[in-house]
């Protein structure tokens, strides 16, 4: 464990003498940089998408194990009688914590984003929702749905799980997706960076070569070039990263009604998570550089 | 030193040296002669491990080159000073950098008043923030002989060190190395130079090897 800290503590130490022997590598080191700032912005954003998809996915689940609700369909002069009965009911049945009627008011919310405002409920049709909240342990609906269709016929139950699970299930999906995208950016990053580190290793062949004469050893000739690509890709990754917290925190903020989109910033301290990318970036130089380095070196005598 | 026993070395095919046996011993001072292409720069490569001989077991400092690992050949090279035929610098920095260049990957710093009075030595002093591009034939060759000697080795191996100047000047290089192995350097210089040869042994005593047909023998009189 010690010999990889030490190897990474050399690499960051710098040594001015050590990185001039090797020549500038020009485009080569300046590309390197701008593709490390693009990664780290596109990680930024795969990122957020991951951690709202988490958020969005808690939500859905949380509400998912603690809600239902009862919607009555009945003929106006039954309405009441019903949801009294059904009330009553839900009073009886284990696992649920507590149960009420909305209100006109509360349906008339409910449906404002359909209908618009100003709606005259009382001349249509609505059901009666009835909201239930469970205890931990959850009711058992089937036993339920059978003592509404005996007792109130014009109530169903709806314990949203239709909805809800796939809706869970595609977030948690989605979260995962992030993921791979945040991976598969580290793997695109090695493999530019190993290109690169090949193309000024084979560019500085005749330098490596007269470093080796003189009696350079093969990890001094490894550091030069694993420091200049690190420190060239940490650059490019801190570049990016910053740019890419500037755009997610420039979205529109979160909203209750303003859907997936609009929560896909970054809250509290998870604005500290986009921070890892950059060193989570050099690291990837790093491995990658000194395994291209040490692999071209063993080639030469 | 170095010793070579019944060493080989085939190259495409084609054996270019074969059973050679030479050992340098310390402070010794030898030439190593042969026409162009005869395998002089194979035998002087083959010392620093450069080459790997083909057959027979060339020792250096009494451990055989081909055991070595990578950085025991690094290490190896330390104490050797080579110069090499066509020099071998870095182009990208100026010139006293390159002859502090194997103090540099040694991890150690050059005195600048050490390296000053090397340059001095070499006659190079005022051209020392020169890149080697900008530097004549002459000049690199003794810019190569600084670096060859900057790290006080215990043998230095020159390559035709006076193969790119003319006469007064390949006599002030030998004069160097001359200097050096009185001060108990080891010495092998390849060279096809043999005017050059017998102006120096007339100042050192120095044994004169020749590479003829593939094997290595002591030349005597007929030089």
């Amino acid at each position: 464990m010690r010999a990889p800290f030490a190897r990474l503590t050399a690499v960051f130490a710098g040594d001015r003498q050590a990185d001039r022997v090797v020549p500038p590598t020009g485009i080569i080191a300046r590309l390197t940089g701008f593709t490390a700032a693009a990664m780290a912005f596109l990680a930024v954003f795969a990122l957020a998408l991951s951690l709202a998809s988490g958020r969005l996915a808690e939500r859905w689940s949380s509400a998912l194990a603690n809600s239902a609700t009862i919607r009555i369909s009945a003929p106006a002069g039954q309405m009441e009688t019903q949801t009294r009965a059904v009330l009553r009911i839900l009073k009886t049945t284990p696992g649920i914590a507590s149960a009420r009627a909305l209100t006109r008011e509360e349906e008339r919310k409910l449906l404002t984003p359909w209908f618009g405002p100003g709606l005259a409920l009382d001349n249509l049709p609505i059901p009666q929702l009835i909201d239930i909240r469970e205890t931990g342990t959850g009711f058992d609906a089937e036993g339920l749905r059978q003592r509404l269709s005996a007792e109130a016929p014009g109530a169903l139950l709806d314990d949203h799980s239709r909805w809800r699970r796939p809706l869970a299930l595609a977030a948690d999906r989605l979260r995962l997706l992030g993921l791979i995208s945040i991976v598969l950016l580290a793997g695109a990053m090695a493999a530019m960076i190993t290109l690169a580190a090949n193309a000024a290793l084979a560019a500085n062949a005749q330098v490596i070569r007269v470093l080796r004469l003189v009696g350079a050893r093969d990890t001094y000739i490894a550091r030069a070039f694993v420091r200049r690509f690190t420190a060239r890709t940490l650059g490019g990754a801190v570049a990016g990263t910053g740019l890419g917290m500037l755009a997610v925190a420039l979205m529109p903020s979160a909203q209750p009604d303003g859907g997936f989109l609009t929560g896909l910033g970054f809250t509290g301290i998870r604005w500290l998570w986009p921070l890892m990318i950059p060193p989570l970036a050099g690291l990837v130089a790093f491995a990658a550089t000194r395994v291209a380095a040490f692999r071209t070196l063993k080639g030469l005598s | 030193m170095i010793d070579f026993q019944k060493v080989a070395y085939s190259y495409g095919g084609g054996e270019l040296l074969s059973e050679v046996s030479l050992t340098l011993a310390p402070g010794s001072f030898h030439f190593l002669t042969g026409p162009s292409g005869s395998g002089k720069t194979t035998l002087i490569k083959l010392c620093y491990g450069e080459l790997l001989a083909t057959a027979g077991r060339v020792n250096v400092f009494d451990a055989d080159v081909r055991s070595l690992s990578r950085d025991g050949v690094a290490a190896m090279r330390r104490r050797i000073g080579v110069v090499h035929q066509d020099c071998q610098f870095l182009d990208h920095l100026p010139l006293a950098e390159n002859v502090a260049l194997p103090l540099t990957v040694s991890g150690r710093d050059a005195d600048a008043a050490d390296l000053a009075d090397l340059l001095t030595w070499v006659g190079l002093k005022p051209l020392s923030a020169q890149r080697p591009p900008e530097l004549s034939g002459g000049e690199r060759q003794r810019a190569a002989l600084a670096r060859a000697v900057i790290m006080s080795p215990d043998v230095i191996l020159a390559d035709e060190p006076t193969g790119n100047v003319d006469w007064e000047m390949s006599q002030r290089l030998m004069q160097l190395l001359i200097e050096l192995n009185r001060m108990g350097k080891t010495i092998l210089i390849a060279t096809h130079d043999l005017n050059l040869i017998r102006s120096t042994k007339s100042q050192v005593p120095a044994r004169v090897l020749r590479i003829r047909n593939r094997r290595l023998q002591l030349a005597g009189s007929d030089l």
